[in-house]
């Protein structure tokens, strides 16, 4: 998908909403404030503003690629429509009884989030399927039309905009939710219904019923929003198609979308790291880990030989300090990476041992760090960036804000300095932790997936993360940190990257002992089906690749690992196979094979996107001194104690092949990279700053 | 500077020995075969310094794991000399006593050697598949009854595994693959604590761990002091009775706030038992402390100096001291207990900071059906435990959490993966309303659960471990007591809370599982939550209007 027609991409983050237009000649970016109470104004004024910045007619726009974060703040903020769920007869507090878990062992106050749907709403209509697909009981087709009756019966602010069914095994059996999604369309036809065979297909009834609640809570809500984006681009002139990103790193039309807006959370990282994959191959990098730091949180992501890590699940709406299980679990396609509550307005104090903890919580952007001087008194990572002399207080943010770190200072001294010696030694010190907090939970993401951290390449982009990115590459054991052109607006650019694709899941549990090839690949046959009938809406004559993954186990085990599979049909030998790619996999996540074991698959899937291909690394150009710094600054180093006068560059005035060796700060628009002593930088002839450390 | 730059290195080490053991605990977690470890989280993993001091663990579901395995290094440590420890060596044991309190949990302690140089041991804890004898029944009569004991052994010496060893444990369990499987992952689970430790020490350039686990245990030991101090003086006792195995039993604590320490002791409670329910030292201890340690310093990290500010004194063959060979094989029936009894002493010393008492004991479904333990047996043979809890005890300022463990902490197991895994059906698993002791703050509800056979003509036996079928989760401060929990069949007759018992053909087995017990005088509660309660049916009107004072 490289660009021969002029492509806009849109990203509508919680403060700023970026947009990347690419001409054939050149790209422009610009980043508007976002207008929550109608998010399709700053998109429409944004791309006049743009488009006019570019020189182009709306109407020479070919194609819109459009990714937000409405869905997610609808699901954090509990925006979305008013939805009932309907059970099998016996299980309407599944929703709430969730784990039946306490995700915080010590704490005697813990409050789980309340449920999207309340219990009054959460009805149970008479059904059961066995675990082997059996009826047990007919579904009542007349209570379940008496059960929408009272439904319909509830008016006005009561009324119902969204219905969710999630029956017991309907994975396996999808008859009886056809049929109630049948009636309920004909006892509630202004409602949006969501059939959880449809939305998550998987085993566990507690995660397919969250996830199939959060898509119909968020159903109404995406489509009104998308139907008034669609008619806002049309009447400004832009006829292109409009496509929209999933957590999948896949793109897909409006038309999927608004059936399965929950595929819509996570669009945002998710192109951050497509961003990644691309300047991992421009640099010819095949072990990476993407690192976006911006405001509240830092993600990272591990890339191999170009591929992304998948998932199927991830947690929205954390409630509690970022802490795992306080959120609403969703199955469905995600790129793999872990988030963390620390970001450059997360705020620093002591705890009752006297350490410093940074974070979870943010100072975000109102009253924001101390030294943005709008009221903000807490110390935060960018008060101590600051202090550190990473900031250039007359540039920050393009200059649209300016700085006093004497109000950083100030905060510092208050609440960390007094018990670390001197606001000097609390900055470095909250520059430490929240980069040690990082690095451990990359390096516990990275066991879990069976890889590692070490000798891996950093491609670091976001507001704060080129801040970071060299002390943490050092604390994951790496040796070189990239920092790409436009590492600001680094999702947005992803956007114009993501290929054209959709994943499709079924659970269909099978041991491989009595493996049935030919079923096997009739299932396969129609998730491709489903797949291609909803790509080829976007794309209908591109070329299309596909993957196919089992995840497996051995019989007994609780959690699956993704399995690659081979492509097309399976042969008679198929339980061979996929015994041996199973155990290759195992072996390499978890250092041995347990042998005599059974073993089994729970869930297939099947991705299916446009072919694309990638850049190759352009040659290295002949390297060049550094012109004369702008500026010296007083840089402290968390790693060593020490202060070095540090020479300013301005990364505009860097041409390619030019090194530097720190200590020394490039600073542009949006951010500044730190070479720290012992580092060395150089321009790549993409413009990139790769950073190389001395062993 | 240099002072306070040391601080923070040794601060910065102290997270990364945290992620070490989290990394450790999650890897055992993925590769484990037991339901309760692989979907409850019932394990634990922790790194020790030479003396066998925790310096640091895993925060993973079951605090009873994880303080005892606290303390059974010290045993490995006597039993096999450091000095004599060489790398590739793992050691194993499930002796009650001296590991986790019953055969069931397997404990691995490993040496791990940096540069050539012993500077650790990992040592990590699961709950097994099974482990022979009677299976999860609560009615041995001595732990000789329950499966196979393996004493303090090498399990592998210098890389090679002791394969005589793992013969006997594959001929004594009822899953021997399993079995095998599990304590494989244990043994990797070691074995990346120990990589990762030494990637660490390397990083920061430090030969050994001396220095940084006197730092750990020092900061935290000072940090309990320093919540202990803050406490009032003084010794403060109760007594809770429990309905026991065929006679009720009492659990009695004197707790006493003392300058830098607490103690707790349980003079008065009940002598051991003749049934598999009684509790060794370890896990009495362990849940003690937990109980403490989450009120006082839930933020400090747990290791040897937060565990030794809680001091526990025990009589001598009691319910909460059974020694060998008493049967201990349910001896979570009394662990889970203990919080509330120490709770109800502490409540005096500190109002308005504790819980009332809640279900406590854990209301997990352990069925099964086979030769020999329903008769005529015919069809697939099964054993299932399913995990599944009744309601918290109201807070003095929330209500209680329903369906919801504590102090365990645990997840539960889902409907179709039980159903996936045994021939059951669970025909209904909500809420149970009224279950909730009324109060101020209401108590947490407990729900009710329906099980059949999947097969009409099939049988299953119920393996029952309940508590409070007798006597309820009292409240606190004019609170009311939680439901009685209750074990019945649906054609009307009830069962025992205790023991093994069997569902005949064609029958539905209903567990109505008890509340937690109300907070505060129920007629001060905020009508508009009692409004609330009774439109979402949570309570009855009846009960709104005769306990809650509410107008129909």
């Amino acid at each position: 998908m490289t660009g021969r027609t002029t492509r806009l991409a849109v990203d509508i983050g919680g403060t700023f909403t970026d947009l990347v237009l690419e001409t054939p000649a050149r790209s422009w970016s610009r980043k508007v404030l976002t207008t929550p109470e109608a998010p399709e104004r700053a998109v429409l004024e944004g791309m006049r503003a743009i488009a006019a910045q570019a020189g182009v007619a709306p109407e020479t726009i070919g194609l819109v690629v459009h990714g937000t974060t409405l869905a997610t703040n609808a699901l954090i903020e509990r925006k979305g429509a008013r939805t009932a769920l309907l059970t099998t007869e016996g299980f309407r507090d599944s929703l709430e009884i969730a784990f039946e878990h306490r995700f915080e062992q010590y704490d005697l106050y813990m409050e789980r989030p309340a449920p999207l749907v309340p219990r009054p709403l959460r009805l149970g209509v008479p059904e059961r399927i066995a675990a082997d697909g059996a009826v047990l009981l007919p579904l009542d087709e007349a209570a379940l039309r008496a059960t929408a009756a009272g439904l319909r019966a509830l008016g006005g602010e009561q009324g119902i905009e969204a219905v969710a069914v999630c029956f017991l095994h309907s994975f396996t059996n999808d008859a009886h939710e056809r049929r109630a999604g049948a009636i309920l369309a004909e006892e509630l036809p202004e409602a949006a219904i969501s059939l959880s065979c449809e939305v998550a297909p998987e085993i566990r009834e507690y995660e397919r019923a969250s996830t199939t609640v959060a898509n119909a809570y968020v159903l109404p809500l995406m489509e009104r929003y998308l139907g008034r984006l669609q008619h806002g681009l049309l009447a400004a002139g832009v006829a292109a198609p409009l496509l929209l990103m999933m957590s999948s790193g896949g793109i897909t039309t409006v038309e999927t979308a608004r059936k399965f807006p929950v595929r819509l959370v996570e669009s945002g990282p998710a192109g951050g790291a497509i961003l990644a994959r691309l300047v991992a191959a421009e640099n010819g990098l095949d072990r990476v880990v993407a690192f976006d730091m911006g405001g509240t949180t830092a993600k990272l992501t591990l890339i191999d030989d170009l591929e992304f890590q998948r998932s199927r699940s991830f947690e929205v709406a954390r409630a509690y300090r970022f802490v795992q299980g306080s959120g609403l679990p969703v199955r469905i396609p995600v790129i793999e990476l872990v988030e963390i509550g620390a970001g450059g307005g997360s705020i620093a104090r002591l705890d009752a041992l006297g350490r410093i903890q940074v974070g979870p919580d943010s100072a975000g952007s109102v009253p924001g760090p101390a030294c943005y001087g709008r009221g903000g008194t807490a110390p935060t990572v960018t008060d101590a960036d600051a202090v550190l002399g990473r900031l250039d207080p007359a540039r920050f943010a393009g200059g649209t804000l300016s700085l006093d770190p004497a109000l950083a200072e100030a905060a510092l001294a208050d609440a960390i300095g007094p018990a670390m010696g001197g606001s000097v030694a609390g900055a470095a010190g909250i520059a430490e932790i929240v980069d040690e907090t990082m690095a451990s939970a990359a390096r516990v993401h990275a066991v879990e997936n069976g890889k590692d951290t070490a000798e891996r390449t950093m491609i670091a982009f976001g507001g704060a993360a080129p801040l970071h990115a060299a002390r943490l590459a050092r604390k994951l054991g790496m040796r070189r940190v990239v920092v790409p052109v436009g590492a600001g607006v680094g999702s947005a650019h992803g956007f114009l990257r993501a290929p054209v694709g959709y994943e499709v899941v079924r659970s269909r549990h099978l041991a491989l002992a009595d493996l049935d090839p030919a079923a096997l690949d009739v299932l396969f046959a129609g998730m491709r089906e489903e797949a291609e009938a909803v790509v080829r809406l976007a794309a209908p004559d591109a070329p299309l690749v596909e993957s196919r993954t089992g995840f497996m186990r051995y019989r007994g085990q609780g959690h699956e690992i993704a399995v690659a599979l081979p492509p097309g049909a399976l042969g008679a030998d198929a339980a061979a196979v996929l015994h041996a790619r199973f155990e290759a996999a195992y072996a390499a996540l978890f250092g041995r094979v347990i042998p005599h074991l059974a073993v089994e698959a729970l869930t297939w899937s099947l991705s299916l996107a446009v072919a694309q291909e990638l850049p190759t690394p352009p040659p290295e150009p002949p390297p060049r001194a550094a012109p004369p710094p702008v500026a010296r600054r007083t840089l402290h180093d968390p790693a060593t104690g020490r202060a070095d006068a540090a020479a300013v560059h301005e990364r505009l005035s860097l041409p390619p092949g030019t090194r530097l060796a720190g200590p020394a700060l490039v600073v542009e628009d949006e951010t500044t990279t730190v070479v720290p002593a012992g580092a060395t930088a150089r321009i790549n002839a993409l413009g990139h700053i790769v950073l190389e450390f001395d062993a | 500077m240099s002072a306070a730059v040391s601080d923070i290195a040794l601060q910065v080490m102290w997270n990364r020995l945290l992620s070490v053991v989290e990394e450790q605990a999650r890897t055992l977690v993925r590769t484990a075969f037991s339901t309760s470890a692989r979907e409850a989280g019932d394990i634990s993993a922790g790194v020790f310094d030479l003396e066998g001091r925790m310096l640091a663990q895993a925060v993973t579901g079951t605090p009873g794991h994880v303080n005892s395995m606290a303390r059974s290094v010290k045993h490995f440590i006597e039993a096999f000399p450091v000095a004599t420890m060489r790398p590739g060596d793992h050691y194993i044991t499930n002796d009650p006593w001296k590991g986790t309190g019953h055969l069931y949990d397997i404990v691995v302690t490993s040496p791990a050697f940096h540069e050539g140089k012993l500077v650790a041991l990992f040592s990590c804890t699961t709950h097994v598949v099974d482990i022979g004898g009677i299976g999860q029944s609560p009615e041995g009569r001595q732990v000789f009854h329950e499966g196979l004991f393996i004493p303090l052994l090498p399990l592998a010496r210098e890389g090679r595994l002791e394969e005589g060893l793992m013969r006997l444990i594959r001929a004594n369990v009822r899953e021997p693959v399993q079995v095998e499987g599990d304590i494989h992952a244990l043994m990797a689970c070691n074995d990346i604590g120990a990589r990762r430790l030494s990637a660490m020490l390397a990083e920061h350039g430090i030969a050994d761990l001396d220095a940084l686990g006197a730092h750990i245990v020092a900061r935290s030991r000072a940090g309990m002091a320093q919540a202990i101090a803050a406490l009032p003086r003084g010794t403060w006792r109760n007594a809770m009775r429990i309905d026991g195995f065929g006679a009720p039993i009492d659990l009695v604590a004197a707790v006493t706030i003392a300058e830098d320490h607490i103690l707790v002791d349980y003079e008065g409670s009940s002598p051991s038992s003749d049934r598999g329910i009684n509790c060794p030292y370890c896990y009495t201890d362990a849940y003690t402390a937990f109980g403490i340690k989450a009120l006082i310093g839930p933020a400090i990290p747990n290791n040897a100096g937060t565990l030794d500010s809680i001091v526990v004194r025990t009589p001598a063959n009691s319910i909460v001291d059974a020694p060998w060979p008493a049967a201990v094989n349910a001896r979570s029936t009394i662990g889970h207990m203990l919080p509330d009894v120490v709770y109800g002493a502490l409540h005096q010393a500190l109002p308005d900071r504790l819980p009332a008492e809640g279900t406590s004991n854990l209301w997990n479904l352990k069925l099964g059906a086979g030769h020999g333990i329903t008769a005529g047996h015919t069809g697939r043979p099964f054993q299932v435990t399913t995990f599944h809890s009744g309601g918290a005890g109201a807070r003095p300022r929330q209500d209680g959490l329903s369906a919801t463990p504590f102090p365990s902490g645990v997840r539960n197991v889902p409907v179709e993966i039980t159903e996936t895994i045994a021939p059951v059906v669970i025909w209904k698993k909500e809420y149970r309303p009224d279950s909730g002791g009324p109060g101020t703050h209401r108590g947490g509800l407990g729900q009710m659960m329906e099980v059949t056979h999947r097969d009409p003509a099939g049988v299953f036996g119920l393996f029952a471990t309940f508590e409070r079928v007798v006597y309820p989760a009292r409240g606190r401060e004019g609170g009311l007591p939680g439901a009685r929990g209750r074990v019945s069949l649906a054609s009307g007759q009830e069962l025992q809370g205790k023991g093994f018992q069997l569902v005949p053909a064609g029958e539905r087995l209903v567990v109505e599982m008890p509340g937690g017990g109300g907070y505060g005088d129920p007629a001060r509660r905020d009508p508009a939550l009692v409004a609330a309660d009774v439109e979402a049916g949570l309570v009855s009107q009846e009960q709104a209007a005769a306990l809650y004072g509410a107008k129909r």
